[in-house]
């Protein structure tokens, strides 16, 4: 812990529900998400809505699953935009019709993420296992028609970066404001299809060249952002930019985490908005606390001249990788299990026909969620 | 210069921010999706008059006046310039 008390958080993420009528191959929710029940009723979100402006809290994001679930989207928008937040929106369009987009709008919503699993109607319908394509370019006529700020997302894996050229001129179509083209991070659901999922080195640096040439062609008229998976980095991601630095997540149950995937590290006890208010989780519980500053490190983080800069890199990767959530990412190239991400990277460099993926692709449902349930991240 | 603005332009926050006050931090921060930028006392002096009614020159005034500190006219102007090419303004 360090000495220093934190500053505030100026990110509140309210994961209003783990229900979504989508199944996405690289969702981050939860791998056992349809055991987590009990969500939080509107009084309870309301109250954290306040307590965390108290805090500080500046950017509220209403995300879930798909929060248009929720039917009073509308009465939290409206308290947070009343408070001050500026209110963020992280849908895949499904519930937002022109009704609940006026209603939205009405209650004070600044802006509206949308995303898309592909160009092509096929593989956004495969991947998400939905037919949805078409609704979504509805949504997004009706956003750019309410006037709303629009940031479309479209993870970017192997099985869709070949289609980047066309994701970005449909952006650009769709009169996106910002564009952001991440590739998925292998955490939960993506963790899982892994192997499915990450692209070989030559298909980045083709998708990287397009978006350069995309950006100069269009200019400031729509900002794109293109991340890379930090697999192929030699030094890990500043993970949620620190531990309990910037960003609150408070999940569908009530359990405050420092970031969305913290759920999975092992005997950690994080605190619950239904017994503690926001600033004693955020200032004094153990949870918030465990991995804030640097000196809960472990060589080669401890010694390491760049240690500020990255805080030894994402938790949750150096469990998955290494077994030890204290470890340094096994992203950086100084990390002793180092090599587990070089095998990974190595394999994706080999096509499909020359190395079948050993598991199938797993869709995101409440069935695939209760039989694999807890199961411990898959041994690199 | 494309960036130096109309001898007319009445600068205004570009769609889509917003400037506000931050108890918690005690300063001004300009807003938009997904992002925070936090501005200085003088940064926000000038931003909170860019509400497209009033054109650079009467900007410049109006701080000067209100501060009693002149001249400010090539200060004010290479915000502005600092401002539009972030993105924050428009006109
Ligand atoms: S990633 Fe897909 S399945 Fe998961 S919450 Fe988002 S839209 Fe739903
Ligand atoms: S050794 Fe640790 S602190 Fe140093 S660069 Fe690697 S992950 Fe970061």
């Amino acid at each position: 812990m360090s000495a220093t008390p934190p500053g505030p958080p100026l990110w509140l993420l309210a994961e209003l529900t783990y229900r979504c009528p989508l199944h996405c191959t690289f969702c981050y929710n939860p791998v056992e998400f349809a055991s987590i029940e009990h969500e939080l009723g509107t009084d309870d979100w309301l109250r954290v809505l306040r307590e965390g402006r108290a805090l500080g809290a500046v950017q509220c994001g209403f995300s879930g699953g798909e929060p248009m679930l929720r039917d009073d989207l509308e009465v939290l928008v409206a308290e947070a935009r009343r408070l001050g937040y500026y209110t963020n929106l992280l849908t895949s369009g499904v519930g937002l019709n022109e009704k609940r987009i006026a209603a939205l709008k009405d209650a004070g919503l600044d802006h509206i993420q949308l995303s898309f699993q592909d160009s092509s109607k096929e593989l956004n319908d495969f991947l998400s296992s939905t037919r949805t394509f078409d609704l979504k370019q509805r949504v997004a006529t009706l956003i750019k028609q309410h006037g709303y700020p629009m940031v479309l997302n479209v993870v970017i894996h192997r099985l869709n970066i070949d289609h980047i050229d066309r994701i970005i001129a449909m952006a650009v179509d769709l009169g996106a404001e910002y564009l952001e083209l991440a590739n998925s991070q292998y955490y939960s659901w993506a963790q899982l299809n892994r192997e499915h999922l990450i692209p070989s080195r030559e298909q980045l640096a083709r998708a990287e060249t397009v978006t350069n040439h995309w950006r100069e062609k269009v200019g400031d008229a729509i900002r794109i952002l293109y991340v890379v998976p930090d697999y192929y980095e030699q030094r890990p991601k500043k993970c949620m930019n620190g531990w309990g630095n910037v960003f609150l997540t408070v999940t569908p149950d009530g359990t405050a985490l420092p970031c969305h995937t913290a759920r999975m590290l092992p005997g950690m006890a994080f605190p619950n908005v239904r017994d503690m208010d926001l600033a004693s989780i955020w200032n004094v519980s153990e949870g918030f606390n465990r991995f804030r500053g640097d000196a809960w490190m472990k060589e080669p983080c401890r010694s390491c001249p760049e240690k500020e800069q990255d805080l030894g890199g994402c938790r949750c990767q150096a469990w998955m990788l290494a077994g030890d959530a204290a470890a340094a990412d096994p992203v950086c190239a100084k990390s002793p299990q180092h090599d587990v991400v070089e095998r990974i990277v190595a394999q994706a460099q080999v096509p499909f026909d020359a190395r079948p993926p050993a598991q199938p692709l797993v869709f995101r449902t409440a069935k695939a969620s209760r039989e694999l349930g807890t199961a411990v991240p898959p041994a690199a | 210069m494309s960036t130096t603005p109309e001898v007319h332009a009445t600068p205004r926050l570009a769609r889509h921010f917003r400037l506000q006050w931050e108890e918690v931090q005690q300063r001004h921060v300009l807003l938009y999706p997904e992002g925070m930028v936090t501005l200085n006392a003088s940064a926000a002096e000038i931003l909170k008059r860019c509400d497209g009614t009033r054109d650079v020159p009467a900007i410049v005034a109006e701080l000067e006046e209100a501060f009693d500190r002149r001249p400010l006219d090539t200060d004010v102007r290479a915000f502005l310039d600092i401002a539009r090419r972030q993105g924050w303004i428009a006109a």
